[in-house]
């Protein structure tokens, strides 16, 4: 008997006490009985809105009844066949503006819980080591990915499974992109992303780590010893305000202090290497997902008071929903409609506060948000030890200078045709590279699309 | 990818030579460039400067001077013992070209980071006076390849234990301000790597005359890609990044007291990491602790 509608199955998570002192998981997943409950509440739309919505377009609806049904297996391979990297999509998709936002259940935004739903039959299939067996017919020609985010994870894996040499250059010691060193262990498991990766080496995905392409290797080494290149080098360089005071100790951009925590693992400094200095006071410049995670990173690190400080209000955020909910109830304090003027020092060259402007909304501006205007004459001084500046990051100007030959627009975004593929025949882009800061999914999406794009043009050569 | 030391060898108290298979490396490089290695699946990423590459052998050569954990710990690496991980050359070569008359000041490993550069600026025709200094005679370090890849050579020392009493800087301020100095032909260039405060220095003895001094910036660095942000220096109001900007810039528009302030950022921290691995090596040799600090790790590659 299947029960429709009702409410969502709450999701049990770590009390705000205990998280704070560490860096697990915050949600703690369905249990199998709870996923099944969630599952039944389905309404089965006609039209599957929930399906139309995912940037990818899953198979919600099957894996959903495979889930009501106890099918876990089943489900998982109905998921995997579109989305090798359900686990982490499941964790982190903006999905109240997605998938969930347009399910009928929704009554606060939220319809049922296909986010989690996703991550638990990913994670049911983890714990049992169940992967695809892929019997993957060879083919001679050569594929290089440039960049080993979700977006190079799933062109790799895909061009894989039909058979080519691929081999994803990575500039870092670790692969994943921002999976591995931006988004923070509490939200998407260290051991989640190591898991997806090792299923790529296994089924024979070559990683060249340590090789940033343009610098380390020439990008026309790979243009003349690979039939194919995708690009999926990211947005990674951070953004600064530029405004006084940036050179003191103590402020960080959202990059550097993520990289220390999640790629480095400051927060077991000691057992690793490479410490972090984190104030009791610590004030955070944005209010993103990037803002949230730095800002419950801080939180972790020990700081007493972390302040969002935001110029425009909690309706314009970017964030997930989930972030923001979780970072209050860690005690984070949101400010908004303030921006910082000045970064004020002592003698010693360390960051002690920070002047803010007060602003007011004015009209929309050219992303539709109301654009925020400083009320002058309201400038007040917030008391912080830490600054860390989450405003945004923008191509790697490195790679785009190592690879003039590119054709990119005003902001950097390397430029691609309907196939994602770049003025350079045979050379594909994808992900943040072309989209500037977008999200996980359209990166997979983006992947995928050069991957079917790349097997059409190197099958049609063949031929 | 690891990278295997193939010859260890030590210049003095606290610095050391190392050999390193890192033929990518040694290809590609170029005087100036530097790497950044992990000795230890858990350790620090560090910037050092390639001394010299041998692309035919595929190896490439690093100094480094023992100043926190990390470089300690590369110390006690031994002779087929491998760095985890080894990325590069990173950053801009040097500007190499026909100035005429360059001189070039090099203090503590700075000496080993200019070797590559002063050969390079030889070799196409210039002529190379050389400063270098340590504090003492037995920690001067490469004389006799620096004496080799130069045209001259002048020594400090702090004490007096060889060549002359004083700082390099002592010399070249004499060089640009003496008479003499100034019937001779004149300094086209000048390039200092060394301390931060001896390249502070070096800018503001050759500042008055207008003489184009460069320096090769040692910040902290986390993924010397462009990446973090660590590693910004200001020229004026101007935000660079070392690792893809530089590591070398024009001296005389550097803020060194900035770079010198941030270069303290994780100090305390740092002193921590040390003193508790000094503690654990003491604890190692009376047989108190497991041999292996760092256990092997669970290699996929
Ligand atoms: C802190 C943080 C939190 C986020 N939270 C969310 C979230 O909750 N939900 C969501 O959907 N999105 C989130 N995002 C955004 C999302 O992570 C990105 O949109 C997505 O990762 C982009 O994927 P990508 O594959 O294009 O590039 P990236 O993940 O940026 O990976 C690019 C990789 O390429 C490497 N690289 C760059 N240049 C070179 C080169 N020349 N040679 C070799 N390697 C190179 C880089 O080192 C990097 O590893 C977050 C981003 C950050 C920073
Ligand atoms: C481009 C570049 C090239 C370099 N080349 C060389 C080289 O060829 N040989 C060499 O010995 N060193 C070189 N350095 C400096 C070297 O990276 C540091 O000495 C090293 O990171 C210290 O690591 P540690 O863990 O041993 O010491 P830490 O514990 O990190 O630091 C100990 C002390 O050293 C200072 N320090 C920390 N990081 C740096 C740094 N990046 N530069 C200078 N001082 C620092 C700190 O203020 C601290 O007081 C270079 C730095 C850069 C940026
Ligand atoms: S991939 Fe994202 S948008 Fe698509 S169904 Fe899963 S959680 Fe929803
Ligand atoms: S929109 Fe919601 S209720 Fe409708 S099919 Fe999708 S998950 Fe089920
Ligand atoms: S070291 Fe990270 S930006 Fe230079």
């Amino acid at each position: 008997m299947i029960k429709i509608g009702g409410r969502r199955v709450p999701m049990r998570e770590l009390s705000p006490e205990e998280r704070i002192k560490n860096f697990s998981s915050v949600p703690l997943g369905y249990t199998e009985a709870e996923a099944v409950r969630e599952a039944q509440r389905c309404l089965q739309c006609r039209g599957v809105p929930c399906e139309v919505y995912c940037p990818i377009h899953l198979r919600v609806l099957d894996m959903i009844r495979a889930i009501a049904a106890r099918r876990f297996q089943e489900a998982f391979f109905i998921i995997q066949a579109d989305n090798p990297l359900p686990a982490i999509t499941g964790r982190v998709c903006p999905q109240e503006s997605q998938c969930e936002g347009v399910c009928p259940l929704a009554q606060d935004g939220r319809g049922l819980n296909i986010g989690k739903l996703e991550a638990f039959v990913a994670d049911w299939a983890r714990a049992r080591g169940l992967r695809e067996k892929l019997q993957i017919k060879e083919r001679p020609q050569r594929v290089a990915v440039i960049g080993s985010g979700p977006a190079g994870l799933i062109c790799a894996y895909d061009l894989r499974r039909w058979g080519y040499q691929v081999v994803v250059f990575e500039a870092l010691h670790k692969a994943g992109g921002v999976l591995q060193y931006g988004i923070p262990a509490f939200r998407l498991p260290t051991e989640v992303v190591d898991y997806e990766i090792s299923y790529l080496q296994e089924i024979g995905v070559e990683f060249r780590l340590n090789f940033f392409v343009g610098q380390n290797i020439p990008f026309a080494e790979l243009r003349r010893d690979f039939a194919a290149i995708f690009i999926g080098t990211g947005a990674g360089a951070p953004l600064f305000l530029g405004i006084e005071g940036e050179n003191l100790k103590g402020v960080y951009s959202a990059n550097e202090f993520l990289i220390r925590v999640n790629l480095m693992k400051a927060y077991r400094f000691l057992e690793y290497d490479t410490p972090i200095i984190c104030g009791r006071r610590v004030g955070v410049i944005g209010a993103g997902n990037v803002a949230m995670d730095a800002a419950r990173c801080a939180r972790r690190l020990g700081a007493e008071e972390v302040y969002i400080l935001y110029r425009r209000t909690r309706k314009e955020s970017p964030a997930r929903d989930e972030e923001i909910q979780h970072a209050l109830e860690e005690g984070i304090i949101w400010m908004e409609l303030v921006a910082p003027r000045r970064f004020l020092g002592d003698e010693k060259g360390w960051c002690r506060g920070v002047e803010l402007v007060r602003m007011r909304l004015g009209e929309p501006d050219s992303s539709g948000r109301p654009r925020p205007l400083p009320i002058e004459g309201s400038e007040f001084v917030l008391e912080l030890e830490t600054v860390i500046e989450a405003l945004g990051t923008t191509p790697n100007r490195l790679f785009l200078k190592q690879a003039p030959e590119l054709a990119v627009n005003r902001w950097g975004l390397i430029q691609v045709d309907d196939n994602l593929q770049t003025n350079l025949p045979g050379v594909f882009a994808g992900g943040d590279a072309i989209r500037g800061n977008a999200t996980v999914i359209l990166a997979l999406g983006d992947g995928r699309k050069a991957a079917a794009a790349i097997h059409r043009q190197l099958s049609e050569a063949e031929r | 990818m690891k990278a295997r030391i193939i010859e260890r060898r030590q210049l003095c108290p606290e610095i050391y030579l190392y050999k390193i298979e890192a033929p990518h490396v040694a290809e590609r490089f170029r005087p100036g460039q530097f790497v950044i290695i992990q000795t230890h699946e858990k350790g620090e990423r560090i910037p050092l400067t390639v001394a010299e590459a041998q692309p035919e052998k595929g190896i490439i050569s690093l100094v480094f001077q023992v100043v926190g954990k990390s470089t300690l710990h590369l110390s006690l690496l031994q002779k087929g013992q491998y760095l985890e991980n080894c990325v590069g050359p990173l950053g801009n070569p040097s500007e190499i070209r026909r100035f005429g008359r360059v001189v070039c000041v090099g203090g503590g490993t700075g000496i080993a980071c200019l070797w590559p550069i002063l050969k390079a600026l030889k070799a196409v025709g210039n002529e190379v006076l050389t400063i270098i200094g340590a504090r003492t005679a037995e920690r001067l370090i490469l004389v006799e390849e620096i004496r080799q890849a130069s045209s001259q050579v002048f020594i400090t020392t702090d004490d007096g234990s060889q060549g002359e009493k004083g700082l390099v800087t002592d010399v070249l301020a004499r060089w640009i301000n003496s008479p003499a100095g100034a019937s001779s032909p004149a300094i086209d260039r000048v390039i200092a790597i060394g301390p931060a405060p001896m390249m502070k220095k070096v800018a503001e003895v050759t500042r008055p005359q207008r003489i184009k001094t460069i320096v090769s910036l040692n910040t902290i660095m986390v993924d010397g890609t462009g990446m973090c942000g660590s590693c910004r220096v200001f020229l004026g109001q101007t935000m660079k990044l070392a690792c893809i900007d530089g590591p070398e810039f024009d001296a005389h528009r550097v803020n060194f007291d900035d770079v010198i302030s941030r270069l303290e950022m994780f100090r305390q921290k740092e002193k921590l990491a040390l003193e508790t691995y000094r503690r654990q090596l003491a604890a190692q040799r009376e047989g108190l602790a497991p041999k292996e600090l760092h256990p092997k790790r669970l290699s996929s590659d």
